[in-house]
């Protein structure tokens, strides 16, 4: 075993509590976010076996899944979506879990709120039963999506039996071009790995075009990376990292700061230490980014074709790419930019912050949506809307046509009634556009924020970096 | 947690790649706050039309195959989200063992926890137990856990391989809760330890 560690095994080997026999380690977790959809079924055991939260001061629960993203104080027409939000604020009160409450303004997506928050905290390890958990990886913690069985497994113990993950690192280099986000180098990656190309690692994401990231861009890039197959992504947490969180309701106190820093800058990873899987990007060579088919991996540049099933190498791959033509009724071939949309869709935990919605406002601006397309834009959280709203962005999406919604997680799951009829088309900053992610027989293309506006204003997919000039 | 011991009956192939959680149970399962008729469910849009008639032709809705024990499917089966609702789908129907080339993370440790045995087989094995299920007359298969074989109709045996934890944990039912519980000091020596170096993370 080399000396030399990486921000994963020095994150690892601190949470520790013990190992098993059987090669597992029993891992302790430090923070614990929870919303209505996984948690029920941890309180409901919780309940029925006599057994208690571990730790109150490690948990912080939000609804966002199943809420409603217009009338905000209503009652929730949809009687199981309604019954399973008030479950969870019984829940909330019955084990003194802190609870967000969805009146409050700092209600939103449990990946937007978290780090909002200050809950996600370098070096820590951090959990929540939904799998794009990975975004909070995107401040140098170790931190993944789990099942039910394990969020009661963390509400009884704080810890987690885990077989060790290996490390993967993908290295992007080089200057993105203006136009060119991190929405974008995500799916350039997941294009590039393939969706079961992480799959028993975490990724650390390194390279001088990571860096260059924002916060919002780092979480973009580590919210995806469950669509490469691992469950966690990884940010070396630097300044810009430490500027983000300081300050926040849950981060380090001021008297506490200097031991955090001090803590926080002995994690990275060490120069020379190991990984079990190499692979690098050039940031330049990326263009903006839209899916065709119906894996993540079905991914494209804007000026690129819809691929054509029989040039594919594998008899596998030629089935799948004719499938997913085929529920997509695209033709191989089709360039990217003659695809048509009916809705576009602006949100989500891996599109929902402050830089997306400034983004897609820059492109929406003294523009128009295109006829017959209707668009929605909803911001990640009460804090990101009240953010968005002082800037005027709301004005400017209105303006031009588009829906300025309330926060929630929306036509991302679309468990919320925001949902795409059968056969509509939509330009979507979401993460899935798994076969009727979006709704039964839906079609989602997956883009940037400006993407996704430029696609609402043209009415097909276009390159924004020509919209703009 | 239901022990796992062995099991026999039909095999279903379903040869398809990145089966995600959104095609082994959508999203309108999901609001519910039980588990109970999970299994209706289960691959809800390959099963039924837009009218919710089952489609004839999909594997599950034919014979023998409506009574499966074992799915035998592509690579990278249960990708996607986190939803333990696939699992307890999978189980409410019947099914309590798949059979893949590879599995996704999430989906695999919750399957530990349901008591589902996932088999991670090359592609070419894969291949050969697939052309078997799609034959109603040699899709009769029984597992042994405890000797890591799967035997076919024509009494052929085929070995699998799984990690000590997970073989473990199956067929002995374990709750990994009530063993955790029992480590509470060493949590509790952990937490202590923490506490003075990042005081922090303790409110």
């Amino acid at each position: 075993m080399s000396a030399q560690k990486t921000l994963f095994d020095k994150i690892w080997e601190s949470h520790v509590v013990s190992e098993n026999d059987d090669g597992t380690s029993l891992l302790y977790i430090d923070m614990h976010l929870t919303h209505e959809v996984t948690s029920w079924p941890g309180f409901e055991s919780m309940r029925n076996n006599g057994r208690a939260l571990h730790r109150p001061d490690a948990v912080l629960a939000v609804p966002d899944h199943v809420i409603p993203t217009t009338g905000r104080g209503e009652r929730i027409a949809d009687e199981q979506a309604r019954v399973q939000f008030e479950t969870l604020i019984q829940n909330c009160a019955d084990f003194d879990v802190p609870l967000i409450p969805l009146l409050d303004e700092r209600q939103g997506i449990v990946h937007i709120i978290g780090p909002e928050q200050g809950a996600t905290q370098p070096g820590i390890t951090l959990v929540c039963g939904d799998s794009h958990t990975a975004t909070h990886g995107a401040f140098g913690c170790l931190a993944f999506g789990i099942g039910s069985s394990e969020v009661e497994h963390v509400m009884c113990t704080q810890t987690l039996v885990q077989k060790r993950p290996k490390n993967m690192r993908v290295a992007v280099d080089g200057d993105l071009a203006p136009g060119v986000t991190a929405k974008d180098m995500i799916l350039a990656i997941i294009g590039t790995i393939g969706t079961a190309g992480g799959t028993g690692h975490v990724i650390e994401y390194v390279g001088s075009a990571i860096r260059a990231l924002t916060m919002e861009g780092r979480m973009t890039v580590c919210n995806m990376t469950i669509e490469g197959g691992a469950r966690a992504g990884l940010i070396a947490a630097d300044e810009t990292t430490f500027a983000y969180v300081k300050g926040r309701a849950m981060a380090p106190s001021e008297a506490e700061w200097p031991a955090a820093l001090k803590y926080w800058r002995s994690l990275p990873s060490d120069a020379g230490a190991a990984y079990d899987k190499d692979i690098s990007l050039d940031a330049e060579a990326i263009a903006p980014h839209v899916t065709w088919g119906t894996s993540p991996e079905d991914v494209a540049p804007i000026d690129g074709r819809v691929p054509d099933p029989s040039a594919a190498a594998e008899e596998k791959q030629q089935g799948a790419i004719r499938q997913a033509l085929e529920y997509m009724d695209l033709k191989a071939n089709q360039p990217i930019t003659d695809i048509k949309i009916d809705r576009a869709f602006i949100g989500s935990c891996t599109n929902g912050r402050i830089e997306d919605m400034r983004a897609a406002a820059e492109v929406a601006k003294g523009r128009k949506l295109a006829p017959g397309v209707s668009a929605m834009v909803v911001p990640g959280s009460g804090l990101v809307k009240t953010q968005a709203e002082a800037e005027g962005l709301d004005k400017i999406f209105t303006d031009a046509g588009f829906e300025w919604r309330q926060p929630g997680c929306s036509m991302c799951i679309a468990m919320n009634g925001d949902i795409l009829q059968a056969g509509e088309r939509c330009a979507s900053t979401s993460n899935r556009n798994f076969k009727g992610r979006q709704g039964r027989g839906s079609r989602t293309h997956l883009v940037s924020p400006a993407m996704a506006a430029a696609a609402a204003i043209e009415g097909h997919f276009v390159d924004v970096r020509q919209l703009a000039s | 947690m239901k022990k796992f011991t062995t099991l026999s009956g039909p095999a279903a192939a379903l040869n398809m790649i990145n089966v995600d959680t959104d095609q082994i149970i959508p999203k309108q399962y999901l609001s519910a706050i039980s588990r109970a008729g999970l299994g209706k469910g289960l691959f809800n849009d390959f099963r039924y039309d837009m009218a919710g008639n089952e489609k004839p032709d999909f594997v599950l809705n034919r014979e023998p195959y409506r009574g499966a024990k074992i799915l035998i499917a592509g690579d990278n089966f249960g990708c996607g989200s986190s939803r333990e609702h696939a699992p307890w789908s999978l189980v409410d129907f019947g099914i309590r063992c798949v059979i893949a080339p590879g599995f996704a993370d999430i989906f695999f440790n919750n399957c530990v926890k349901n008591g589902v045995l996932l088999i991670v087989m090359a592609e070419a094995g894969v291949g050969e137990l697939m052309a078997r299920a799609d034959n109603p007359q040699s899709c009769e298969m029984s597992i042994d856990l405890e000797a890591q074989t799967i035997t076919l109709a024509d009494g052929a045996s085929v070995a699998f391989e799984i990690e000590s934890f997970r073989k473990h944990r199956l067929l002995n039912g374990l709750d990994d809760i009530e063993i955790t519980l029992q480590k509470k000091a060493e949590i509790g020596a952990f937490e202590a330890s923490q506490k003075a170096e990042l005081p922090w993370l303790y409110r």
